[in-house]
């Protein structure tokens, strides 16, 4: 194509979007309409997918090791152990607890009273184990109690499984929330561009007629569709970004040391951002496309 | 130039509007195509510019077989021929000068060329004054002229016409024939369907009636030959 068509095909369809003013209108509005809903529904969705993560994370295997009488053969066993879960497929972390850091620990957490234990402490040492991907840590437990000289394997049996189905299942809601409002947007946004274009059917056939290619009469129609994707996106990006750093900064300090963490600003409205003006570009652009095939067989 | 052998078109609802035409139009001749409403006049213009593709049969225009014509081609057909039709197809929001350089935009002609060759054709149609009015300033002949110098712009072999006249009252008619006839002397063979008896009376040419999709008469010199 020469380089003096691709210029008339881009004044063509800066032309024809001021020409059919209100059905112009119409098509960003309608993408406007949909992409603040996928925003917003978007970054709902992260940041609980960000919290499931958050809590997944928190599990973890607490493997309380058997006590023996000889310091040396336990030190030994421990070794042995740590060596033996580390060669484990799936495990990530193990952190080592001795006896003593972990009844400091309950003392800090339920009082002073507990330190006359620190004569005679009864507590087990304690590894911490995490999996690799949260959702086998019941796997892995079962690996571990295998193994020798491990006195109890507690991974909070029971509620941790209740925890993944919930997480798990909230997330495929989410997920086919958000294709269904993908779908039903490009279904809305193919129509009205097919409404601007049905307006323009002599046009085409005219063209047609008279020799133009079939890439000739689609491109300027095309690049229409990408102009008012384009366009459909900036209200919704300048009000998810405007509302969510709003949001972000009244709420991250009270959120502070809570388990309940918000995504921060700048990654997360970079993607979202970025994912819009795809969207956008992508159903306009497609959304053309299929509407000016039917024209076409001329 | 036009050839059809043994063509015929059955629509998808049954009706048969070609059955068995065989014709042979040469380069530079001036046909009129008459015959009742409904006959299929119009399918035998729309064959050519293929429009329509036939049941069977074979068209070639001008050197380019229609029947083994791949959909990517016929722009290639397209812009061999010109058009015209009875209600011009002109774009309401375009000027008179880009209704006609529009159709030299398509085939992706340099701007200066174009200037040059719109403007030619415009004074051919003696339209030259009015290049800056819409559409719908202009008057039905006016209009029709457009159409002209748009299906001529671009130099075609053939120029077909489908009832050019049929929207215009008789003093108009006859200005569009002599453009016609002024394109015709220039060498573009064409091929008019039309409904107007004095006309074809009138300016003597070779005369095609079709009836139920047969060609029942090829005459050249021929009258109009049915009852107004």
């Amino acid at each position: 194509m020469k380089g003096r068509t691709l210029r008339r095909h881009f004044r063509e369809s800066f032309k024809s979007l001021g020409r059919n003013g209100w059905m112009t209108f119409a098509s960003i509005s309608a993408v406007t309409v949909t992409l603040l809903l996928v925003g917003v529904f978007a970054i709902i969705m992260m940041n609980l997918n960000k919290v499931a993560d958050d809590l997944e994370n928190d599990v973890e295997i607490r493997v309380m090791i058997e006590i023996f009488n000889d310091e040396a053969e336990m030190k030994a066993e421990e070794e042995k152990l740590i060596a033996q879960i580390e060669n484990l497929p799936d495990v990530a972390e193990v952190v080592y607890s001795a006896k003593e850091d972990e009844l400091e620990d309950l003392i800090h957490d339920f009082g002073d009273e507990l330190s006359l234990f620190e004569q005679n402490n009864p507590l087990h040492n304690v590894l911490y184990v995490k999996a690799a991907d949260p959702q086998s840590t019941a796997d892995v437990a079962a690996q571990i109690e295998k193994l020798d000289h491990t006195y109890k394997v507690l991974y909070g049996e029971g509620k941790v499984e209740k925890l993944f189905s919930f997480l798990n299942i909230s997330r495929n809601i989410g997920l086919v929330l958000i294709l269904g409002l993908l779908f039903t947007a490009m279904f809305l946004i193919s129509n009205t561009i097919r409404i601007t274009i049905i307006a323009r059917k002599d046009e085409i056939e005219i063209m047609k007629l008279v020799g133009a290619t079939n890439s000739f009469v689609r491109i300027p129609f095309v690049l229409e569709g990408m102009w008012i994707g384009l366009l459909g996106s900036v209200i919704p990006i300048v009000v998810v970004s405007v509302v969510y750093y709003n949001l972000y900064h009244s709420l991250a300090p009270r959120l502070e040391g809570n388990m309940l963490e918000l995504l921060s600003v700048t990654p997360l409205l970079y993607q979202v951002n970025a994912l819009l003006v795809l969207i956008g570009l992508l159903i306009g652009i497609w959304g053309s496309f299929m509407s000016v095939r039917k024209f076409l067989k001329i | 130039m036009i050839q059809m052998k043994n063509v015929i078109k059955k629509y998808p609802n049954g009706v048969v509007a070609a059955n068995g035409i065989t014709v042979n139009i040469k380069q530079g001749e001036f046909v009129y195509v008459v015959g009742p409403s409904g006959a299929g006049k119009s399918t035998f213009i729309k064959l050519m510019y293929r429009e329509e593709k036939p049941t069977s049969g074979e068209v070639t225009v001008s050197g380019i077989n229609l029947s083994t014509l791949k959909n990517g081609r016929v722009p290639h057909l397209r812009r061999q021929l010109g058009v015209v039709f009875q209600d011009f197809k002109l774009l309401p929001r375009l000027s008179v000068y880009e209704n006609v350089a529009f159709a030299m935009e398509v085939i992706e002609e340099q701007p200066k060329e174009i200037r040059k060759r719109v403007m030619e054709v415009l004074e051919l149609v003696g339209l030259k004054h009015k290049v800056r009015m819409l559409p719908s300033e202009l008057s039905g002949g006016e209009q029709q002229r457009v159409s002209i110098a748009r299906s001529i712009v671009n130099n075609p072999k053939v120029l077909i016409a489908d009832e050019p006249t049929g929207n215009l009252d008789p003093e108009t008619s006859w200005e569009i024939m002599e453009i016609f006839e002024e394109i015709n002397r220039q060498g573009t063979t064409i091929v008019m369907a039309t409904h107007n008896r004095e006309i074809v009376n009138t300016i003597r040419k070779r005369v095609i009636a079709i009836e139920g999709g047969m060609i029942v008469r090829d005459e050249y010199g021929g009258d109009y030959g049915y009852e107004g």
